[in-house]
């Protein structure tokens, strides 16, 4: 078992606080402070580790396992960076704990390809020029992936003009213009971003119809 | 962040012995706004009971024709589940308007209650005065950056907003949250649950400290058909509100029986405007009417140096929020 630390301010902090090794009895843990256990699967690959409990998800997947693809933007859930699936629902893995996550599927930009095939997301992404410099990249597909499957299961924008329709609505580029705002471009390359959502979808469609 | 005292309840009974036997423990459900907090030292808890196991994520009717809602149901489910959509249509728009689909993924019904204010002066740990963060520090944005700050109901010791836009809805749709503590359940009405700051501004809700939030409670609405959620921002989407209103009618035969008008952004709680809802109500729906509801709604209005703009703006949108919810607009 690895111990994973903390990153405060840039700073490492290598050593836990106490208690190293402490296990965590649900409901009457006793030991304050020390890493604990912790399991979960990221990328269909399962692990068990022990963890400092201030470390964030994003720091986990970055320092512990060096999935370096998710980024630290502004670590305050303003920026979209750090966003990745829990069970297929998009986060910002920078502000949920890493052991909150004991038994769940973590996706990241690491984990969408399958079978050797980039995502199609990943593609219209390429084909659309949805970039420049690349920093906010992985978040902006593992939301844009996570989008795809909300709108298809129905779910609303607060710009949906009848909310009492449930089934799936038209994905229009004002819709994807709002259902992306959790991902900010310091490039500006929104225009490029909302058409390779917009193929995505459309070939979302064509591969399940 | 500082060091902290972790453990992970699988019942309610336990979660609240456990944050009872804590001095300054916190319960964490989604996180989103206490981890923010924590990175900043503006909360330091020394212990962390995380009640995302227990079994309170659940949305369902209730006997009395109202809707029980889960303290533990995520904003996006709340927001999308079908009930909520057709019969509380105002309330999925305000949590829709809020934060962003990844912020929503994570944040609860209970901790969109308990958000605390995001006045920089609050959010600045490091040096800024603040009464609510360090009580008897005084007030930076009494003189400050106030641009964002109350309009209504502050005092000399503060002057935040409450960030919510749930919470604005839910006073509309007159909620009741029900809570459970070491001596067991009690309701408290939504208004009476924030406070206004007085010369307490470090205590923004009436919520015991080892209390916890089991759901939010709404009684059947006849307002489904009127209502609009109207928020007013620097940005499109993405951004807290300077002004916002929900506006909640019951229309028959073009005469208003009832109705509900509350801001959001302008006070440290939901502000209701009970003389602007008197207005209105018994009248036919009538831009006319609509626009004396605006003037009523900012007469006790406070604006500081830099947040005069929202006055006018509380009055527009008081006007075009109900224009909207009348179907007039």
């Amino acid at each position: 078992m690895a111990t994973v630390g903390v990153l405060t301010g840039g700073a490492y902090l290598t050593k836990p606080l106490r208690g190293r090794g402490a296990t965590l009895v649900e409901d009457a843990h006793e030991a304050a402070g020390g890493a604990l256990p912790l399991t979960l699967k990221v990328n269909g690959q399962p692990h068990s580790i022990e963890i400092d409990p201030r470390v964030t998800l994003l720091d986990l997947l970055r320092e512990n396992f060096g999935l370096t693809g998710s980024k630290k933007g502004c670590d305050h859930g303003q920026c979209g960076a750090c966003t990745v699936l829990a069970n297929g629902r998009r986060i910002n893995s920078c502000l949920s704990l890493a052991v909150v996550h004991e038994g769940d599927e973590i996706t990241t930009i690491e984990g969408l390809a399958k079978n050797g095939e980039i995502h199609p997301a990943q593609s219209a992404f390429i084909e659309h020029d949805g970039f420049q410099c690349g920093y906010c990249t992985s978040g902006q597909i593992c939301s844009a992936v996570a989008l795809l499957s909300e709108h298809q299961r129905g779910d609303a924008s607060v710009i949906t003009a009848d909310l009492s329709v449930t089934g799936p609505l038209e994905l229009t580029p004002e819709e994807i213009r709002e259902r992306m705002s959790g991902n900010i471009c310091r490039c500006g390359a929104y225009p490029g971003i909302v058409a390779a959502v917009q193929d995505a979808h459309k070939k979302n469609g064509r591969t399940k119809a | 962040m500082n060091p902290f005292d972790y453990r992970r309840a699988s019942g309610a009974e336990t979660a609240i012995s456990s944050i009872a036997g804590s001095a300054h423990g916190k319960f964490l459900a989604g996180g989103t706004n206490l981890i923010d907090l924590m990175k900043n030292g503006v909360e330091r808890p020394e212990r962390l009971v995380d009640i995302n196991r227990l079994p309170l994520a659940k949305i369902e009717p209730l006997p009395n024709g109202g809707l029980r809602l889960g303290a533990l149901a995520r904003n996006s489910d709340t927001a999308n589940h079908p009930l909520v959509r057709q019969h509380y249509p105002l309330l999925s728009r305000a949590i829709l308007s809020g934060a962003s689909p990844q912020l929503r993924n994570l944040a609860t019904n209970g901790g969109n209650l308990l958000q605390r204010t995001r006045c920089w002066y609050f959010m600045d740990a490091g040096s800024s005065q603040c009464n609510k963060r360090a009580p008897g520090s005084g007030c930076g944005a009494l003189e400050g950056l106030n641009r964002y700050h109350a309009i209504f109901g502050a005092s000399d010791k503060c002057i935040a907003t409450h960030p919510s836009d749930m919470c604005v809805a839910l006073v509309a749709l007159d909620a009741t949250i029900r809570v459970r503590g070491p001596k067991g359940e009690r309701t408290i009405p939504i208004a009476d649950f924030h406070r206004l700051p007085g010369d307490t501004p470090q205590i923004d809700t009436n919520l015991g400290k080892d209390e916890l939030i089991l759901s939010i409670d709404l009684p059947k609405s006849s307002f489904a058909n009127h209502s609009h959620y109207l928020k007013v921002r620097d940005r499109a989407s993405y951004e807290f509100a300077l002004v916002s209103v929900a506006a909640a009618m019951d229309i028959q035969d073009r005469r208003i029986r009832s109705a509900r008008i509350v801001l959001g952004g302008v006070a440290h709680k939901p502000w209701r405007c009970e003389d602007a809802e008197k207005m209105v109500i018994g009248n036919h729906v009538d831009a006319t009417f609509f626009e004396d509801a605006g003037e009523i709604a900012i007469r006790n209005a406070r604006p500081y140096q830099r947040n005069a703009f929202k006055v006018a703006l509380a009055r527009r949108a008081v006007t075009k929020a109900l224009s909207l919810a009348g179907g007039l607009a």
